[in-house]
């Protein structure tokens, strides 16, 4: 048996970010994962870091998490790639335009830097583009990075001061104080944070998350350049299948020379398998934006599981009816973004301090009522 | 565009051939496509034209008669649903609808590191042999050879046929190793007739078992070879080397489909079925077996897809290759001295330029292609993902569409796959 102050379980970029801000702080840390460090939705994620104004709280965790990556940015390893090639929103109408002035109020509001480009502007920073689109709107703080190696990076920091790395150790189960692992080892800790992605609810049943299944699709090196992710005003209202499953064009360059290409969205779905049907709706949708596209080599199609809540903002935080179990997690389609404010926002509750941020519309408390907690025992 | 089939053949090597004949001659729709531009696959690469090799003649006439449609430069690059293959030609693509397969992909050359293997001038052996076939000119030109087995003796072969000269043939094995696998070759008389006439040609070669190369030296190309020669260093001056070390099966597209595979090879039944219903595999996708193999699992595999009864002869036929197989395997295992060679900064996986240092701390091939990105470049790991699985005994990372980079509308899925024959001929 050994004992820590913290044992987080789950090796992605939610945990491996908190055990780094942890071990910060001179608390002694375990960081169990069940296979490799970032190896999970980390590893199946765009990496695009972005402040979303879907709502206030969004836009308050996702806007701070940015400017806290930028922060970090000069210490990551280049390996990292992180680049701040900010985010274009494109309108492809009028209507999706008149749009833009409001999301403009909200992210000044909340201190994220923006511009609005005019259709003339737009083709400048974007000659590669379809023709016929209206305008976008330019977020000029936003980055893309390599997600496994960021929390690679982090968990190695943590490791080098002190923390326990532990890889290829699935754990079985979460008690009062100790985790037992699948090989029957106990660990023991005052405190012991779920970050295990989408696979919490099978360590702490009743927990409001299931998966959201996206696809990627990356190119061969030498694709056309583009400058900035390329995202499009239009997903909020993009069409969706019989089947819930949508999807958007997004597109990222990284700094291999790659195009990164997204995304779909379909809920309830926890297989690994390329769904040909959504991969032919998605790059349809992405041909339109980029003319030319079907020229392009791919090298590989993959799929992730994004681990959703209901409200779409993660869980952080104490768990009502476990005094002892932490929960950090339920990012669902951000988490790269905000594993920087989520370890920040649970690494100060933890500690008994107070947040840059108002920390109430993460808590565990909005789902886990006990009502919920009787359905869950039932 | 789409095209329907009883059977689809994945490769046009003497596998996919001889299953497209027995099947075509049979009766069924059959559809065969194949990467190259002639049929043939390795063994047979150019016969087409040439037609020099009377066993490939009969065959390539055969299948010329059979009625089997070939589709050349076809490649498959997506399995995106049970029974649908999406298949890239040239710059258009096209879906097949198949009621079965037979997959008959082959076999690629084991490729480890040393100092030096991605110096230009450094190739494959059976690489090496194929550019020769093809017109490298070799006349004049200084060749070194290693490797393992009987397709180091097929390449010095070629070469010394086209004017080059073979300085030393460096045969990884062991001498004990060796001469009982040459020693059972009596077993298989084709075989055994292959290995003297080649020896015969190549009665001026120095030979060595227990010898393997330790690094290729020069400025912008090999210029010299220093090799391991039972214990003793040796340089050799040369223009070219070719070493590699045996084979392994190309199991993409089987694991595209979602076949089982163990040890490096398909997991088949008795009827060559694959785990994936109506999904067969031949040839080298079995483990390495040469030509042999692939004629009679192919001719197998043909009859069962048009439930045609399976002479007894057939099946003894193939036991027997079976055995020369796993023979061949034991003797082709890479010994543990050709792991160590590489240093920290050679390179491991040359498409993303990844030098052994950097997969310090790596545990597995996932790590290895998540931090180091090792097999992340255009050949998706069929090079360095094998080299690494010699090397530290990883295994394989799950294959995930394209099996080959295509062109992202070689992906898109024509608006309905028509499940009705168009049947040519
Ligand atoms: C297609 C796609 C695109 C995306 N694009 C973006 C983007 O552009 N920007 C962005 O911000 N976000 C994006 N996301 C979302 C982001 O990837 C996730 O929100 C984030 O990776 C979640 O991190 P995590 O650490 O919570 O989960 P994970 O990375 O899944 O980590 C959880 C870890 O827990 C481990 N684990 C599970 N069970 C156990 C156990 N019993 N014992 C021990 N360990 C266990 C797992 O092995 C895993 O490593 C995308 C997601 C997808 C699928
Ligand atoms: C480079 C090389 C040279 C060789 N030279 C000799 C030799 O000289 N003598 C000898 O006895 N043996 C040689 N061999 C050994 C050879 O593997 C066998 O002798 C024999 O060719 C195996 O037959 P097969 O039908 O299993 O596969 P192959 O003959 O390898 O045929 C496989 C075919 O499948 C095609 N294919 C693979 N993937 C796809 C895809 N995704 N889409 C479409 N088509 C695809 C390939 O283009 C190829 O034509 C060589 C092997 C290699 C790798």
């Amino acid at each position: 048996m050994s004992a820590f102050d913290c044992v987080i379980v789950g090796g992605g970029i939610v945990g491996a970010a908190l055990a780094d801000v942890l071990s910060a702080d001179g608390v002694s840390v375990a960081l169990v994962e069940a296979r490799s460090i970032g190896a999970g939705t980390t590893a199946c994620g765009m990496g695009h870091l972005v402040a979303m104004d879907d709502n206030a709280a969004e836009l308050a965790l996702t806007s701070w998490s940015v400017s806290l990556w930028r922060e970090l940015a000069d210490g990551l390893p280049r390996t990292v790639e992180y680049d701040a090639c900010g985010t274009l929103w494109l309108a492809a109408d009028d209507e999706e335009m008149a749009a833009v002035s409001a999301k403009v109020a909200n992210y000044r509001a909340a201190g994220v830097r923006v511009e609005v480009l005019d259709s003339a502007a737009l083709y400048e920073a974007e000659p590669a583009l379809a023709p016929g689109l209206v305008g976008a709107l330019r977020v000029v703080d936003d980055a893309v990075l390599y997600p496994p190696l960021a929390a690679r990076t982090f968990a190695l920091r943590a490791q080098a001061r002190g923390a326990r790395l532990m890889t290829g150790c699935p754990v079985r189960e979460l008690r009062p104080g100790s985790v037992v692992l699948s090989n029957g080892d106990v660990l023991t800790a005052r405190h012991i944070v779920l970050a295990a992605g989408v696979a919490s609810p099978s360590l702490c049943p009743g927990l409001p998350i299931s998966p959201r299944k996206g696809h990627l699709l990356i190119t061969r090196r030498g694709a056309p350049v583009v400058h900035h992710q390329l995202v499009e005003l239009g997903y909020l209202k993009s069409a969706h299948g019989t089947d819930g499953a949508s999807v958007a064009f997004n597109a990222q360059p990284r700094v291999t020379g790659q195009l990164l290409l997204g995304s779909s969205r379909q809920p309830g779905d926890a297989t690994r398998e390329v769904d040909a049907a959504l991969l032919e709706r998605m790059l349809k949708r992405a041909a339109m934006f980029l003319p030319g596209l079907d020229g392009l080599q791919a090298l590989r199609v993959w799929t992730g599981l994004r681990p959703a809540t209901p409200d779409g903002l993660p869980l952080l935080g104490p768990h009502p009816e476990k005094p002892w179990l932490w929960l950090a997690c339920g990012h669902e389609g951000l988490g790269i973004t905000t594993a920087t404010g989520s370890a920040r926002l649970v690494a100060d509750q933890l500690l008994g301090r107070t947040s840059a941020i108002d920390a109430r519309p993460y808590s565990p408390a909005r789902f886990l009522t006990a009502s919920s907690r009787e359905t869950a025992h039932a | 565009m789409r095209e329907a089939c009883d059977l689809v053949v994945v490769g046009a090597g003497p596998g996919g051939l001889a299953a497209a004949c027995r099947a075509a001659e049979a009766g069924l729709d059959v559809l065969v496509l194949d990467a190259q531009p002639e049929p043939g696959g390795q063994v047979w690469r150019g016969e087409a034209r040439k037609g020099t090799n009377r066993l490939a003649r009969r065959w390539l006439s055969r299948f010329s008669a059979s009625g089997a449609r070939f589709r050349p430069g076809a490649r498959v690059v997506a399995a995106p649903e049970p029974g649908v293959l999406l298949v890239e030609e040239g710059s258009s693509s096209f879906a097949v609808r198949y009621g079965r397969a037979v997959l008959a992909t082959g076999a690629r050359e084991r490729f480890l590191p040393f100092p030096g293997w991605t110096l230009p001038g450094v190739l494959g052996v059976s690489g090496l042999q194929v550019l020769v076939k093809d017109g490298l000119p070799m006349r004049g030109k200084r060749v070194v050879l290693a490797g393992t087995g009987p397709l180091l003796l097929a390449a010095a072969a070629t070469i010394h046929a086209h004017g080059g000269e073979v300085l030393y043939i460096a045969e990884q094995a062991s001498a004990a190793s060796h001469w009982s696998f040459a020693l059972q070759l009596w077993r298989h008389p084709a075989k055994l007739l292959q290995g003297a006439l080649m020896s015969a040609t190549l009665i001026s070669v120095p030979t060595s078992t227990d010898a393997w190369v330790i690094a290729a030296e020069g400025e912008d190309r090999v210029e010299s070879v220093r090799l391991s020669v039972r214990g003793r260093e040796e340089q050799l001056q040369c223009d070219y080397l070719g070493a590699a070390y045996g084979l392994v099966p190309n199991l993409e597209v089987a694991r595209l489909l979602g076949c089982e595979t163990s040890a490096g090879a398909v997991v088949v039944n008795e009827r060559l079925e694959t785990r994936v219903p109506k999904v067969h595999a031949v040839g080298e996708l079995l483990g390495i077996g040469g030509v042999d193999q692939a004629l009679v699992t192919g001719e197998l595999a043909g009859l069962v897809a048009a439930e045609q009864p399976i002479p007894i002869e057939m099946e003894r036929t193939w036991h027997r290759v079976r055995a020369f197989a796993a023979r061949l395997a034991l003797h082709d295992a890479p010994r543990a001295e050709l792991r160590r060679l590489a240093t920290p900064d050679t390179l491991l996986c040359r498409c993303e330029d990844v030098p052994m240092s950097a997969l310090e701390g790596c545990q597995n091939l996932r790590e290895a292609r998540l931090y180091a990105r090792l097999g992340m470049g255009a050949c998706q790991g069929r090079t360095c993902g094998t080299a690494a699985q010699t090397l530290f005994g990883w295994s394989g990372e799950d294959v995930r569409p394209p099996c080959l980079p295509a062109r992202i509308g070689s992906l898109r899925l024509p608006s309905e796959v028509s499940s009705t024959h168009t049947r040519e001929s």
